[in-house]
């Protein structure tokens, strides 16, 4: 009974959402190879828009994997090979005619250690805007501008933009990484352990952030900590060695999980 | 007994350090006894002023300038060529070959600086020189442009396997920041990897324009041995290092003011390289503690 009203307040979510014209995520019957190893093992799942999707499992299931697959990341990897469909906004990203640079503006991504590129605060968030072509001055500082305030480093870094990114903290680097990010203007943010590298005071900042950013933003998180997970995610997917476990709400996966391996897993008991 | 054995290996270690300091302290010394001598004879100003160097003739004069200008002509037509093509191979290697093309393609590389460069030489005097005269045909058989490109091509390795060491340590995490905003290779390879490199790519050409200054057999083959202040690469010139083994292999006497040139003359290239070589190093320093 609770199960069936559980899928009526997702699709509510799901048609609240759909007049924000945002993307959803088709995922059909995917595997992946590297060389001979089978990463992932067939995978069949639907990504919400506007809602945080948390990607939990030990180490080598495979959600890193499967999470770089939604920007195409794993295509510069020796012996990577994949099967099956991934569709955002109902296109197969995979099809041969895509233009990966393309859909990586539409997809962004944030890394686990902050990498910021060794150039001035300012260059970095302009990066992904030059890169485009962009010319016009004005336009770029003003989206420079937004993306910092964005990820809450505008104050911080406000009166030295031309200070070297190499400079500042961890933590600032990370939120500095998130608003270059921005500064594309993507409609589906990948984080890949964002805050593994990072002290609680900066985690609880990016955490934060990443709850305000999903107003507008439909973003995917890979995490190793399972309170970041219960705390920041509306669903939560389960992977273990290269499957699909479980994946539903987040309240329901830490509170009454439907599988033995899930609860296990969440409850400390492997992994 | 053990004490004894650890305390000869010690020594004998210190030893060995100690002997490459004495030598090198003995060739600086020797170096600056004889070109002090030379400056007795010699002014320091005309030496940096006078626009001919002919000690060997009649009519004296001693300016060290005709060499210079032979020695950095051959060195800048080296490095105008060694500098594109090696850059390109690091870039290629470091961000388009698969694995194992790198893997097999950098040693082999690497063996063009392994043929002796007396063969270079020839290469350059023989087969280049000819060939480069359907085109300039006012090419003289001895000149700084065939000797200057063969050198070029001899010290490609120098570039592209230092380069390449830089490009290839720059962290894969910028790479795919870089990716993951929608960059192309070539937008990754040209405004992440290189700019974050830059400084392993300068010591790579410091080195190899240190190598090309010092370079003494392919001028000397090639590049002829007439000392002449010019910058037109289709004419004889001389470099230092060709002047030295002309004199060294002639019989002019020892302790004389003839003799005395080729200190004067080392010493001048040594100044060069020893400061080329310290930027090197300084470089390196810096650009080891941007990455720890």
């Amino acid at each position: 009974m609770e199960k069936i009203k559980e899928k009526k307040e997702v699709k509510n979510i799901v048609d609240n959402n759909q007049s924000k014209s945002l993307q959803k995520i088709d995922i059909k019957n995917v595997k992946v190879w590297y060389d001979d190893f089978n990463a992932i093992k067939g995978i069949d799942m639907n990504i919400k828009p506007n809602s945080v999707t948390a990607f939990i499992g030990p180490s080598g299931c495979g959600k890193s994997t499967f999470l770089r697959l939604f920007n195409r990341m794993n295509d510069y990897v020796d012996g990577f090979k994949m099967e099956g469909k991934i569709k955002i906004d109902g296109k197969n990203i995979y099809k041969k005619k895509v233009n990966v640079e393309e859909l990586r503006k539409e997809i962004g991504m944030v890394f686990q250690k902050p990498n910021p590129f060794p150039k001035s605060i300012f260059e970095n968030v302009a990066y992904g805007l030059k890169i485009q072509g962009i010319k016009d001055k004005k336009f770029i500082e003003a989206r420079v501008e937004k993306a910092l305030k964005q990820a809450d480093l505008w104050d911080e870094v406000k009166d030295n933009l031309k200070k070297s990114a190499l400079a500042l903290s961890g933590g600032q680097q990370q939120r500095l990484c998130i608003a270059r990010t921005l500064a594309v203007e993507p409609s589906i943010i990948l984080m890949d352990e964002p805050t593994s590298a990072l002290d609680p005071i900066s985690t609880a900042k990016i955490e934060d952030l990443i709850f305000e950013l999903k107003e507008k933003y439909t973003i995917i998180i890979v995490t190793h900590n399972m309170q970041q997970a219960s705390r920041i995610s509306d669903y939560t997917a389960f992977f273990y060695l290269g499957e699909l476990i479980e994946y539903n709400k987040t309240k329901t996966i830490f509170t009454n999980p439907e599988k033995k391996q899930t609860e296990n897993y969440i409850t400390g008991r492997f992994g | 007994m053990r004490k004894i054995r650890e305390l000869v290996i010690e020594k004998s270690l210190l030893g060995s350090a100690l002997i490459t300091i004495a030598v090198t302290v003995g060739i600086i010394s020797v170096l600056a006894i004889e070109a002090v001598r030379f400056f007795k004879e010699v002014s320091l100003f005309d030496f940096f002023t006078d626009t001919q160097w002919t000690p060997l003739f009649t009519d004296k004069h001693y300016g060290i300038l005709p060499l210079l200008s032979g020695t950095f002509l051959t060195s800048l037509i080296a490095i105008s060529v060694a500098l594109p093509i090696g850059l390109s191979i690091s870039i290629y290697l470091s961000e388009y070959a698969p694995k194992s093309f790198r893997k097999t393609i950098k040693p082999l590389l690497e063996l063009l600086a392994a043929i002796p460069t007396v063969v270079y030489g020839f290469f350059a005097l023989i087969v280049v020189t000819p060939f480069l005269q359907q085109f300039i045909p006012n090419l003289s058989g001895f000149n700084s442009l065939s000797a200057g490109v063969v050198m070029g091509i001899m010290i490609i390795p120098f570039v592209s396997s230092i380069s390449e060491d830089a490009l290839h340590a720059v962290p894969r995490a910028l790479r795919e920041a870089s990716y993951g905003m929608g960059a192309t290779k070539l937008q990754t390879a040209f405004k992440v990897v290189v700019p974050a490199a830059s400084s392993g790519i300068i010591v790579s050409i410091i080195l190899a324009i240190s190598r090309a200054i010092g370079e003494t057999m392919i001028v000397a083959v090639a590049a002829g041995q007439q000392p002449r202040l010019t910058l037109d690469p289709t004419v004889p010139v001389e470099t230092i290092t060709a002047y030295i083994v002309q004199v060294s292999l002639g019989d002019v006497e020892h302790g004389s003011i003839e003799y005395r040139t080729i200190f004067a003359a080392g010493i001048t290239l040594f100044v060069f390289t020893f400061l080329l070589n310290t930027l090197s190093y300084r470089i390196r320093k810096k650009y080891q503690e941007k990455y720890e």
